[in-house]
């Protein structure tokens, strides 16, 4: 025999799944909720998104080479961050800001804490809240299908809601949550919530497509049911029986909750992050709900109306706490499986 | 009852290239070779001299000792010596070298037992058992005299015998459950009167369907069961198996005859049988040979001690230059360094693969997804022992259970990162602080 025999240890016989396999099944889970944000806001917002991914894919070339590490691009991980963090911008939002959130996202909150899985919070969600030290620009909504639209080269180096072209009416101070917060159901039918004809962040808005991209990463075992159904379970529970609206009970203020902001957007692609979430079944859970606590505390008592990413980041750092103490019970110990007095 | 176990995994099982595949017989090689090390405990010591003329059945090598079992030449021939030889633990270790005279004269002190069977007594069964150079058949090689005394000594509520094989690619026991169910299940009437029971299971995954049949025929009118279990690795782990058929888990350090369990494997009843009634000693056995090098994948029956070779080329020899050969399944066989290495007592498969199917990754990452998590059937945490042993910390490993790890293979078969986790653990368990 002329070839020499590869010796290895067990098992020699591996899934087809890899890190970018996974990846690219996040990207085509975020394909359909892309294509809405075009549908209600114009090309503009395909140019945001395809600005954030080009500037995660730069900063995470330009971070290994000079760290002089493999190229990590493609796992594809770099794209998956990309556009969730366009899907956290309005489209009104200027480029730069999408590039200090990707140069944020990639090269502080990824790499410098060594890269894909390492790091120990969300990368896009994290550059979220680092770019709300430009509040306005990150609170300026447009309704959905304005005519012509705000054309793509409209990016001013100093933008914000005030010099916006004309014909563009911004509803800065009347998103849903915002009344919601107030205490008034918003002026807005609940099929018009659904399928996202309403103002708010790129990825945000079209529910029926956020959905749909998260049945079919549970479809393809990229998450479990756990983080998702957890989380909008805590958030619709409390704000079913604890309405802002008085009383009791109160189920259009429930479904108008979980419509609005980012909680469908967080539980199904921000919670579920990996790197930021438990491992254990029994964490995930107490993740979810820990999330859907904080976000409804956030979204009824703090400054903002929205409360889905702080509350995701809050509970990112508490994602390895909560593995060591749902640890799995050890096999043949408890449980009442066993029974060594035989 | 629900007949499974929590985790595990759905890999390709690849069992259709062979699992139709008769079992066809291999002629013994001309020289052969015999390692004194087949089984778990002490290895044996030649009982015949360099240069002895030995028959086929012969007792050629021995142990005193009570982890022991006797090995019988496997063709007749003269004893040349014993030599440093490849073993399919990946080492060399010493090897009966026996030239074939191609006769099979048969050692005549072998007469099959002719009395009424019902006469046998426990220790008479025993006593055939160890004669019979039997071993756990299935996988690790534990002697079966030594597993039938233990298992006489402790209550034993339950009788289990493994006809899961839910390795991919192998289908020896699958062969030999479809060709011989009247032996097997005479085999384990033996062993059920060894244990004094009068009852036992037979598992078998969902995938066998032909195997399930033939079995339940030959089992009809006895009082053994045949339960159908879903196809899942490792559905034939000892643990897994007792925990789908009884529900109960094996308690950490512990033997499954410590909550009244027993488990055989299905051909190694039929090699008890054959012994007792037909004095056949354990010198042959059914070996699946498949994998994307093997032009024509079989089922062979083959004498102990034929190297490698005469396996594949009985199989129309190679697509391509083999890359990687598995002794054993896919999921926990160990790599072969040589094709020169024999075939011994618990090889149930000789795998070759022509090109790096499995995936190999020099810089594995985690990106804590958590799937190891989820079909560990031990329910480990393996991302995290990984890390630990990595970083050398083994007291962490030690309190994580690593010691637990059955070494199945399902962490690292479904991690996208392709992490060495199992190879990992290996590392961490030899590295344990004591106490």
């Amino acid at each position: 025999m002329a070839k020499r025999l590869l010796v290895t240890s067990s098992p020699h016989y591996r899934s087809e799944r890899t890190i970018s396999k996974v990846m690219i099944d996040v990207v085509i889970a975020m394909i359909p909720i892309s294509a809405m944000s075009v549908v209600f806001f114009g090309w503009r917002a395909l140019a945001l998104t395809l600005i954030c991914v080009g500037a995660c894919i730069a900063f995470e070339t330009i971070f290994n080479h000079i760290a002089k590490k493999r190229n990590t691009v493609d796992d594809f991980s770099a794209v998956v961050t990309g556009m969730l963090l366009s899907f956290n911008l309005p489209v009104t939002a200027p480029y730069w800001v999408a590039v200090i959130g990707a140069l944020f996202a990639i090269v502080v909150v990824k790499m410098l804490f060594g890269g894909l899985g390492k790091n120990f919070a969300n990368p896009a969600l994290a550059a979220r809240a680092f770019l709300f030290s430009w509040p306005t620009i990150m609170t300026t909504f447009v309704r959905p299908f304005i005519t012509p639209g705000l054309p793509v080269l409209y990016d001013p180096i100093f933008t914000n809601g005030a010099e916006m072209p004309e014909y563009i009416d911004t509803i800065t101070t009347a998103t849903p949550l915002a009344s919601l917060k107030s205490g008034t159901l918003p002026d807005i039918s609940l099929a018009d919530m659904f399928i996202g004809n309403i103002g708010g962040c790129l990825g945000e808005v079209c529910a029926a497509a956020i959905i749909l991209g998260g049945l079919y990463m549970l479809f393809r075992g990229v998450i479990t049911w756990h983080i998702p159904v957890t989380y909008i379970g805590t958030v619709a529970l409390i704000t079913f029986i604890f309405p802002l609206t008085g009383g009791h009970f109160d189920w259009q203020f429930m479904t108008y909750e979980l419509l609005s902001g980012g909680l469908l957007l967080g539980a199904f692609f921000m919670a579920t992050d990996y790197s930021t979430s438990p491992v254990t079944a029994k964490g995930k859970l107490i993740f979810g709900i820990g999330c859907g606590l904080l976000t409804v505390f956030l979204r009824y008592y703090s400054g903002y109306s929205e409360g889905v990413s702080y509350a995701i980041l809050i509970m990112n750092v508490l994602a390895y706490p909560i593995d060591k103490i749902t640890r799995p019970r050890r096999y043949g110990k408890g449980g009442g499986y066993s029974d060594s007095s035989k | 009852m629900a007949f499974t176990f929590k985790g595990g995994i759905h890999p390709d099982y690849n069992k259709e290239r062979t699992y139709a595949s008769p079992i066809e017989v291999l002629p013994p090689t001309e020289e052969m070779y015999v390692p004194l090390s087949q089984h778990i405990g002490a290895p044996c010591i030649p009982t015949v001299k360099p240069g002895d003329y030995v028959k086929m059945g012969q007792v050629i090598a021995d142990n005193s000792v009570a982890m022991s079992c006797p090995i019988h030449s496997p063709v007749s021939g003269k004893f040349k010596g014993i030599i440093q030889h490849w073993h399919p633990s990946g080492t060399r270790q010493p090897t009966m070298l026996i030239e074939n005279d191609g006769l099979d004269t048969v050692d005549e002190t072998l007469q099959p037992y002719e009395d009424d069977l019902d006469d046998l007594t426990p220790s008479d069964i025993i006593n055939y058992a160890r004669e019979s150079g039997t071993v756990g058949m299935g996988g690790a090689g534990f002697p079966l005299h030594v597993k039938l005394r233990t298992a006489l000594d402790k209550k034993i509520e339950t009788i289990i015998i493994n006809g899961a094989e839910c390795e991919p690619f192998i289908t020896a026991d699958h062969r030999a459950m479809v060709e011989y169910p009247r032996t097997i299940i005479n085999g384990v009437k033996l062993i059920m009167k060894c244990l004094n029971k009068d009852n036992a299971i037979i598992a078998i995954e969902s995938n066998k369907p032909d195997a399930i049949a033939t079995m339940s025929h030959a089992a009809e009118d006895s009082d053994i069961t045949i339960v159908e279990l879903p196809t899942k690795y490792p559905q034939g782990g000892e643990k897994q198996l007792i925990k789908a058929i009884t529900g109960r888990e094996i308690p950490p350090g512990k033997l499954p005859m410590d909550i009244g369990c027993a488990v055989f494997n299905v051909d190694t009843c039929a090699s008890l049988y054959r012994y007792i009634t037909k004095g056949r000693p354990l010198i042959k056995r059914v070996c699946t040979v498949s994998g994307s090098a093997v032009r024509s994948p079989k089922n062979l029956l083959v004498r102990i001690g034929t190297p490698y070779y005469a396996l594949f080329e009985h199989c129309d020899g190679f697509t391509d230059d083999p890359y990687k050969i598995i002794s054993g399944g896919p999921m926990m066989g160990s790599a072969q360094h040589s094709i020169e290495t024999p075939v011994v007592k618990n090889t149930s498969a000789l795998l070759a693969f022509c090109a790096d199917e499995e995936g190999f990754e020099k810089e594995p990452v985690c990106i804590r997804c958590g799937k190891c998590i989820e079909v560990c059937p031990m329910r480990l945490m393996p991302t995290y022992l990984y890390q630990h042993a990595l970083a050398g910390e083994f007291t962490e490993c030690k309190k994580l259970n690593v010691i637990d790890c059955i070494e199945c293979g399902c962490c690292s078969y479904v991690c996208p990162g392709k992490l060495h986790l199992v190879q990992a653990m290996r590392m961490a368990k030899g590295n344990i602080p004591k106490n």
